[in-house]
This record gives structure tokens, C-alpha cells and sequence, in this order.
């Protein structure tokens, strides 16, 4: 570990991408297309690659993802949601791909610590948003059906959007201004997708920076027990 | 392509066969002559109607088991024991759902389309490799499949990189190169296993002895049962034979499992300097058509799982076209 990558902000970003790239793992062989079998693991593996990055700025890669318990993983709740369907899994990408995006933008931008592997990711980052631009269009303005899905889909996640920005100690951005650009970006896509922003609260206060505080919610649990349990019944083995 | 230049304007001119006409048989002559001749059958040439249905077929069932075979792999990708495994077996699977989209196209250039075909699959109408209704039960089951199942479709795949169909056969050259490549990274697993803890090795050896016979059987039926053989080898469709693949395969593997560290489950497997081959034990023809008939471990659920991600997908692909349709050029003029 180096004096100059701030291990907490290492985490969070690292955790957020490690853990919605198993997410999105979880789609393989289930995907509506195949075009987006190749999609949803071509951001797959986007991601992994970043927290494979990120993780080995603060240790070991294996170690950090496999043998930390939940309450150490500062990933935001947002991205340890489940899947659902098609809408809430592409809902959830354009919230975050939405503030990733603008966030590495920003750290791409700076002279920080984080300014190398943001100007390489945002590429990435900027063809994951409009991945999911793209579906929110095609999804919220296509059918009835796929229409009511989508705005279940924003409903049920918008309560997971305020903790995105919250302050990361070790995180040089503004998080009022991350929050404003987001809400114009997101909401003129749901516009555009004849969709709405959802009214509720982005957050309440019993969750306002849960996940990097290392809180999260239940299925996060059961989503660790799969990703970790054959590394940890092989103490020690390399693979 | 001197011939084809010559008998170009006969192959291409028509789609039919019009059978018993003069015509027919001059399209049937330049068709055999291209053929003798190693040159590339294209899309838009005529071809007897019996060497397109034996295409589509064998490209259908080739696709379907690029897609099929994405299961038993995924099975373990949110369990991969580390993140450079795990990164490994993503790419691995998105190349197999690439090469079923490549193989889908090469299809549809002989008049089908890719819904039609996957309908087809739903149905059981059309049949993917027997070997991915075999369950992958621990991590080193996706180093042997890696190992010995890619390493049984590389051997039946390159030589088709040389098929009649050019269509067919360029796809082939893109996938043979990253099947390769997902090999010799199934081989490094297994090696890895190999060498790593009792644990890990007796997982390894384990893996190999549920998986060497199924992955010999992927190279089909003996010579004398194999119903399409002999057509397919004159077409130059096929150009060795069932066994003469199994046999070259076997000979690659045996130095290759002494090199790994395990053995081959065969009490029979030995050296034979007078055929300068490895001779081998009996494979269970029983097994094999038990598993091609439905009846395999997983054959129910493999299909089941590929119809639901088709049924459950239904209405975000209405969603797509209707949108398409909204928001087609006629419909940006006609608003």
C-alpha cells in the first residue's frame, strides 16, 4: 500500500465495480439477445478490470474480494441490487454507469491519484452509458409492457441514488455538482424515454452512505456466500 | 479459380435445381467441378439442395452448441476462485455466445434465419454437441473442458476451416483462433490444480475421469455407423473421417496428461508402435446415444434454461421492435 492512494476511496470505487460486475456475471447463458450476452459481459469484464485495478492499489486483489466479510465491502447499495428483469437490471446500469461516468470524468480531468485509471475507464464507462441510454429508450418507449416495467424498475431503485453522492473521504469531487449534472443527465434520458424521474426520496436518512459504511442490505449477503465460497474452502491454495 | 472464373456465370444462375432439366445438370457439373477443384462454394452459387439442407444442419448444430455450451460454464462464474479466473471465464463465455452470432450468420447465408433455427432448438427439432449435457460439478471441470472439450472441437474445427462452404469455412478461421486460445488456458488451470494442494490436484484428476470419454464421443459415431459421413467427405464438407479425428485427438492428449501431471481413465490406453497410435478402450455407444436422445444428465435442463431466457426475453425484443418501428426513417418523415 502506497502513502498516496487514500484506501477508503480505493475501496468504494473498487467494490462498486467488482461487485456489479458479478452482478451482471449472473446474466450469462439468460440474456434476451445474444447480441446482449456479449453486452452485458463485454461491461462485465469493463468492470472487473477496473476493480482488479483499484483493488491491488490497496492490497492483494484476491484477498480484499475474497476474504472481507460484508460489513467491510464499501461498495454503494445501489450495485448490489439483484438483477430483476431486463428493466430493473438496465435501470440500475444507467444510475450508475450515469455517475460513474461523470464522476471518472471528473477524476480524469484532476492531477489526483485516481486521474490514470479514470482517463483509461471513462472510455469504457462512456460506452456502458449508453448501453444502458440506448435500452432505457428502447424500453420505456417501446411497449406498454416495457413501458410499466421500466417505471417500476425507476421507482424501485431511485431509493438507492442518493448514497452515490454522498462525500468518499479521499475523493476530490464536488457532490453537489456530481448530483445536479446527474439528475439533468438521467432525467433528460427518462424524458426522452417518455419515463419520469421518480418523486420519492433518493434516499432516507436510515441509509443515506450505508454501503460505504460497510451497512447493506440482504441480498448482499447471500451474493458474498456464493462469490466466496470456494476460495475461502481452499485456505492458502493459489489457482 | 480458373474453373470458377469459367463456370461462374453456370453456378450463379440460379437457386433452384429444377430437376431433370439439361440445365440442372450443367449447374450440377460445375458444382462438382468447383468442388473437386478446393474452391470455395459462395452464397449466391447454385448448390444442390441436399448439400444446403446438410449445411444448415451442421451450422445449426454448431451454433446451438456454442450457445448451449455457455451453461455449463457460466454455472461458475460467480463462484471463479479468483478475480484473473474470473475475468478469464467471462471473456470465455462472451466469445461463445460470439461465435454462436457468427455461426448464426454463416446460416442464414443459405436461406434460413437465425429465429427460425432457434426455434428449431426450442422445439429439440435441432440438436447441439452431447457433451454439454454433462454438469460441471467443481472449478476444475471448466479447466477440462477447456482442456479436452476445446481441444476435441479445435481437432473436428480446423479442418473446416478448409469446408467447401466459404461462408462456413471463414467463420471457422475466426473462432478456431480463440478456441485455441480458451484451451491452452484450460490447459494452464488444470495445471495449476495440478500443482497446487492434494485438494486441488484430486480435483483435477477427478474432473479429467468424468470428462475424457464424453469428449470422445464428441467427435461422433464410429466410421461405420455415421449416417452423414460419406456424403459430407465428398462435398468436402468433412475431410477426415470420425475416427481418424478421435485418433489424432487421443494421440495429442496422452503426452499432454503426462505433461498435466494426471491420468486418463483408460485401463487400455497404450502406445502401438506397429500403428504408431495410441490404442484405447471401448466407448460406451450405449451412453452416447442415450445422451443424443434426450437422456443425458442435463439434456432437460440445458434446453429449459435456453427456452426461458428466449420466453422471459420475449417482450424486451417486442419492446426493441416496436421502438424500431416508432422511430423508423418513414416514420421520422411521415412526423
Amino acid at each position: 500500500m502506497t502513502t498516496t492512494v487514500p484506501t477508503t476511496a480505493a475501496l468504494a470505487l473498487g467494490d462498486d465495480a467488482l461487485v456489479l460486475s458479478h452482478r451482471l456475471g449472473e446474466w450469462a447463458g439468460h440474456a434476451p439477445v445474444l447480441e446482449e450476452e456479449v453486452a452485458l459481459a463485454n461491461i462485465a469484464l469493463d468492470l472487473l478490470g477496473q476493480a482488479r485495478v483499484l483493488l491491488s492499489l490497496v492490497g492483494d486483489e484476491d484477498e480484499l474480494a475474497y476474504l472481507r466479510e460484508e460489513r467491510a465491502f464499501r461498495n454503494l447499495q445501489l450495485v448490489e441490487q439483484p438483477n430483476g428483469d431486463f428493466a430493473h437490471t438496465i435501470v440500475r446500469q444507467l444510475y450508475f454507469s450515469t455517475y460513474q461516468h461523470l464522476l471518472y470524468d471528473r477524476l480524469a480531468a484532476g492531477d489526483g491519484p485516481f486521474a490514470p485509471l479514470a482517463a483509461k475507464a471513462v472510455k469504457e464507462v462512456a460506452y456502458h452509458r449508453d448501453h444502458a441510454t440506448q435500452w432505457t429508450l428502447r424500453l420505456g418507449d417501446g411497449t406498454d409492457e416495457s413501458h410499466e416495467r421500466m417505471r417500476r424498475a425507476c421507482e424501485a431503485l431511485w431509493r438507492y441514488t442518493g448514497e452515490m453522492f454522498q462525500p468518499v473521504e479521499g475523493l476530490d469531487v464536488d457532490g453537489e455538482q456530481l448530483r445536479a449534472a446527474w439528475l439533468e443527465s438521467v432525467g433528460e434520458v427518462l424524458r426522452r424515454a417518455t419515463l419520469t424521474l421518480p418523486e420519492g426520496p433518493r434516499s432516507g436518512a436510515w441509509s443515506a452512505g450505508a454501503g460505504r459504511q460497510g451497512v447493506h442490505t440482504e441480498p448482499f449477503g447471500r451474493m458474498l456466500a456464493e462469490m466466496q465460497h470456494l476460495h475461502r474452502s481452499h485456505p492458502g491454495a493459489s489457482w | 479459380m480458373a474453373t470458377a472464373a469459367a463456370q461462374k456465370t453456370d453456378r450463379t444462375a440460379s437457386y433452384g435445381d429444377g430437376d431433370g432439366t439439361a440445365a440442372t445438370a450443367a449447374y450440377e457439373r460445375a458444382f462438382d467441378a468447383a468442388v473437386a477443384a478446393d474452391e470455395r462454394i459462395e452464397p449466391r452459387d447454385w448448390m444442390p439442395n441436399a448439400y444446403r439442407a446438410t449445411l444448415v444442419r451442421q451450422i445449426a448444430q454448431h451454433a446451438h452448441s456454442e450457445i448451449i455450451g455457455m451453461q455449463p460454464e457460466a454455472n461458475w462464474i460467480t463462484r471463479a476462485p479468483s478475480l484473473r479466473r474470473k475475468a478469464i471465464l467471462m471473456a470465455k463465455v462472451q466469445d461463445e455466445a460470439g461465435h454462436g452470432l457468427y455461426l448464426y450468420s454463416a446460416a442464414e447465408t443459405l436461406g434460413t434465419s437465425r429465429d427460425e433455427l432457434l426455434d428449431k432448438l426450442h422445439r429439440g427439432r435441432q440438436k447441439y454437441s452431447s457433451i454439454f449435457n454433462y454438469p460441471t460439478l467443481t472449478w476444475a471441470d471448466v479447466g477440462a473442458i477447456g482442456w479436452l472439450v476445446d481441444g476435441a472441437a479445435i481437432t473436428n474445427q480446423v479442418p473446416l476451416c478448409r469446408c467447401s462452404y466459404g461462408p462456413y469455412a471463414r467463420a471457422m478461421v475466426r473462432i478456431c483462433k480463440e478456441e485455441s486460445f480458451h484451451q491452452r488456458q484450460g490447459y494452464e488451470l488444470l495445471l495449476a490444480l495440478s500443482r497446487g494442494t492434494p485438494e486441488q490436484h484430486a480435483m483435477a484428476q477427478d474432473a479429467v475421469d468424468r470428462w475424457w470419454w464424453p469428449s470422445l464421443m464428441m467427435f461422433g459415431p464410429p466410421d461405420d455407423e455415421s449416417q452423414h459421413s460419406a456424403q459430407s467427405m465428398a462435398w468436402k464438407i468433412k475431410r477426415h473421417s470420425n475416427d481418424e479425428l478421435r485418433q489424432r485427438f487421443v494421440d495429442i492428449c496422452v503426452p499432454q496428461a503426462e505433461s498435466l501431471g494426471l491420468t486418463l481413465p483408460d485401463p487400455d490406453l497404450r502406445w502401438n508402435e506397429e500403428r504408431g497410435h495410441h490404442d484405447f478402450g471401448p466407448i460406451d455407444w450405449t451412453e452416447f446415444w442415450e445422451v443424443l436422445k434426450g437422456n443425458g444428465p442435463c439434456n432437460e435442463q440445458r434446453i429449459t434454461q435456453r427456452r426461458r431466457a428466449h420466453e422471459e426475453g420475449a417482450w424486451v425484443r417486442e419492446a426493441a421492435a416496436a421502438y424500431a418501428a416508432k422511430h423508423s426513417e418513414t416514420g421520422a418523415t411521415r412526423a
